[in-house]
């Protein structure tokens, strides 16, 4: 492979410089440069992006990759190449792990497992508290020197508002952002859908937004006192956004975080029990699904991540109350992005691609999302028309819950290229 | 596709998803059967060679046994699968089980299980028929099918009676299995009970909600009572048997409310003295032995209505 990269003739877009112009990108030994020498142009490979978008890599600060430890889910093999199928060329990978990564040493198993078999970057997460039991505070410092990027409990709300507190003044310390799962588990036991006419409906056990709310609204008085950075994931219900649009406008450092499948779907989609409709926080009503893109819209949630959640078919395929929460996202949420976002007109391309680019690397603080001169030559060439019918068992992940199976949705990742080396080139990965 | 007078389905997986027309197809064959129970030879040759299963996931007495006798008086060679002595305790899956009883060509599967929805996925993995005999909170279809025969059979009609129904509708099968049947029969539902017990949406189903016990029993052509299940939502869905009771419980004097030939229904077991006043339980006004019977009979047409659809499927393919 050649150590240029000339991609040409695409429509170039880069939020956080306000670029969205027809151009090109020079690449020069993994970075992005202005110019090359005239034999470095001879000697270039050239990528004619014609037709299509040249953007940041997409970033996702919300991924699961099951690695260490429940790896016929998924590993970071599977996930990375997953993550670059759908232009993602770095990834943030969560704490809960088998065993969950609450400590240097877990971290640094993952960090070294990422450089052998990743084939996106992989920043990871550490526990905000030990065992991720909500009872005592996980060695943050030393994870930090391990790697970590942020830490967090995810999927195991801290419950003791006072671990939280000391949780998030500690982690602030370090400059670590926390990111909260907000859920109250009291309210929340034995709870599989939605709480609301859907789930009295079909007999299932509601799971209340006040649940969230409560959480996010707490998180919001934490930050308030503490003057910590606490990122607010998945929100889900309309109240919870506005708790954080209010927040932003009195200056508190909190940000927020949609799932496209929350953009996407609602709590009436799961009326066939259908168990890849199952998710944490779960789908909510038509009204908070509307609210969640008018967060995006207005900036109170800055960021687009996937929750990416595999689990094996065999896990799945079972009654609704007995199946994991949580589905695979990172090979469609560009496209879904795409279709709820901006092929319906309610924003246009630079607008969502900051969602997955910049932001999200600002909230963890990863040096990406830009095609400034200088940047890691991460890129994602897209064709944001072009149809495709979402079929999970083409998926790279190892898993399958995919609740957009069947349907067709239009924008398809042609070129994922991590440091300069072409990784996806829309049909494959290249080199395995 | 359903035509007026014929019934096609081989699964009964909810009342939601039938018609007016479905519900009433199995009140007049159920009436059918009624009138072979006084015989002293009470089986009828319908199902003979047939095999049905019963998978009782969760724990029942009298579901279970009608369901038997049903299928027994019907001629069909029945097994019980209980979850307690079976696979199912040692972690085998639902999909697996279902597998394994196809292999021993059942024709057709009884199930009461712990988890809504679980009927449905049962009868997309298996080819015989599917009869819910109740699946957590959701549906109990068969409990609906006898209770509106009762009615109809002490009442005459259903279209424009007011029924009430009483209790923990949150956690009940019955009750939405009932507000379905009743709703598409033409009656108006009243639900009534603590504001914990019937949140709100439920009136987005058709149905008027009244915490006041007294006004929703006034001028009543049924109550239908649920059991409290006091063991599960006692100190967090109601503050204790005593409350419930002076707030909800069905005495004399509360019943005096009601329409003078009113009847008080209740689908068992009942906790007598703090749902209803045993006297009232015990009344001409009572349905609850009636509506036992008639569980027998309603479940026989069920039987014969889905093996008979299900055949007829076969035939055809």
């Amino acid at each position: 492979m050649s150590r240029f990269l000339i991609i040409t003739n695409g429509r170039v877009i880069d939020p956080v410089n306000d670029r969205d112009s027809t151009g090109e990108i020079l690449v020069e030994d993994g970075r992005i440069v202005e110019k090359l020498s005239a034999s470095a142009r001879q000697e270039a490979q050239v990528i004619d992006a014609t037709g299509r978008v040249v953007c940041p890599g997409l970033v996702d600060i919300h991924v699961h990759l099951r690695d260490p430890g429940q790896t016929h889910k998924e590993d970071i093999r599977s996930g990375t190449r997953a993550a670059a199928a759908g232009g993602f060329t770095s990834i943030v990978c969560m704490p809960n792990t088998a065993p969950v990564a609450d400590n240097a040493g877990t971290v640094g198993r993952i960090c070294d497992a990422a450089a052998k078999h990743a084939a996106v970057n992989v920043y990871p997460t550490g526990c905000l508290t030990v065992g991720m039991k909500g009872e005592a505070l996980a060695p943050i410092g030393a994870m930090k020197n391990a790697g970590i990027v942020a830490v967090t409990d995810d999927g195991q709300c801290v419950q003791n508002t006072e671990i939280m507190r000391r949780a998030v003044e500690y982690a602030n310390m370090f400059g670590l952002v926390v990111m909260d799962h907000c859920q109250d588990a009291s309210m929340t036991r034995g709870s599989v859908m939605n709480e609301g006419y859907w789930s009295l409906r079909l007999g299932l056990k509601g799971w209340p937004a006040a649940a969230e709310d409560i959480v996010i609204g707490r998180n919001v008085v934490l930050s308030r006192h503490t003057g910590a950075h606490i990122h607010m994931q998945h929100v889900s219900t309309a109240y919870g956004v506005d708790i954080i649009r209010r927040a932003k406008k009195r200056g508190i450092r909190v940000s927020g975080e949609a799932m496209p499948h929350h953009m996407f779907f609602t709590d009436a989609d799961c009326q066939t029990y259908d168990t890849n409709f199952k998710m944490n926080p779960p789908l909510r009503t038509a009204a908070d699904r509307d609210a969640v893109i008018e967060g995006v819209l207005d900036g109170s949630l800055e960021v687009i991540a996937t929750d990416h959640a595999p689990h094996s078919p065999d896990e799945k395929d079972c009654e609704f109350d007995q199946a994991p929460f949580g589905i695979i996202g990172m090979e469609t949420a560009l496209a879904v992005c795409l279709e709820v976002l901006v092929h319906s007109g309610r924003c246009d391309l630079k607008f969502l691609l900051a969602r997955l680019t910049h932001l999200p690397a600002a909230v963890a603080g990863l040096p990406k999302g830009t095609l400034s001169a200088g940047a890691d030559a991460d890129i994602t060439i897209f064709d944001p028309h072009e149809a495709w019918k979402v079929d999970p068992r083409n998926s790279l992940s190892k898993s399958r819950n995919c609740p957009w199976n069947g349907h067709t949705l239009r924008g398809r990742v042609k070129t994922t290229i991590v440091g300069g080396r072409i990784v996806w080139d829309g049909t494959r990965i290249i080199g395995d | 596709m359903q035509a007026e007078d014929h019934w096609t389905r081989k699964d009964l997986i909810g009342i939601e998803e039938l018609s007016r027309s479905e519900i009433e197809m199995v009140h007049a064959l159920a009436a059918q059967f009624k009138q072979t129970l006084g015989r002293s030879q009470k089986k009828l040759p319908t199902l003979r060679g047939k095999t049905i299963l019963n998978l009782f996931v969760e724990p029942s007495t009298r579901t279970r046994m009608a369901f038997e006798i049903a299928a027994k008086r019907l001629s069909a060679d029945v097994t019980l699968v209980e979850e307690i002595g079976s696979s199912l305790v040692k972690g085998e899956s639902l999909r697996d089980t279902a597998q394994v009883v196809q292999a021993l060509n059942v024709d057709m599967i009884v199930i009461r299980h712990r988890a809504a929805g679980s009927p449905l996925y049962l009868s997309k993995i298996v080819d015989v028929p599917v009869i819910n005999a109740g699946d957590g909170a959701h549906e109990h279809p068969t409990q609906a099918l006898l209770d509106t025969f009762t009615i109809k059979e002490r009442l005459g009609s259903i279209a424009g009676r007011k029924v009430t129904i009483v209790g923990d509708i949150l956690f009940s099968r019955v009750a939405r299995s009932n507000i379905w049947a009743l709703l598409k029969l033409g009656a108006h539902v009243t639900l009534t009970g603590p504001s914990t017990l019937i949140p709100k949406e439920f009136a987005e189903f058709g149905v008027e909600i009244c915490h006041d016990l007294k006004k929703a029993l006034t001028d009543a052509d049924v109550v239908m009572l649920l059991r409290i299940q006091h063991e599960r939502q006692s100190g967090t869905h109601f503050p204790g048997l005593g409350e419930y009771k002076s707030l909800y419980g069905l005495n004399a004097d509360r019943a005096s409310l009601l329409k003078p030939e009113a009847l008080i229904m209740h689908p068992g077991p009942v906790n007598r003295g703090v749902e209803i006043d045993t006297v009232l339980a015990d009344s001409p006004q009572s349905t609850i032995l009636q509506q036992v019977t008639n569980g027998i009979v309603t479940r026989m047409a069920v039987l014969y209505l889905c093996m008979n659809a299900a055949t007829h499927r076969l035939a055809l393919s």
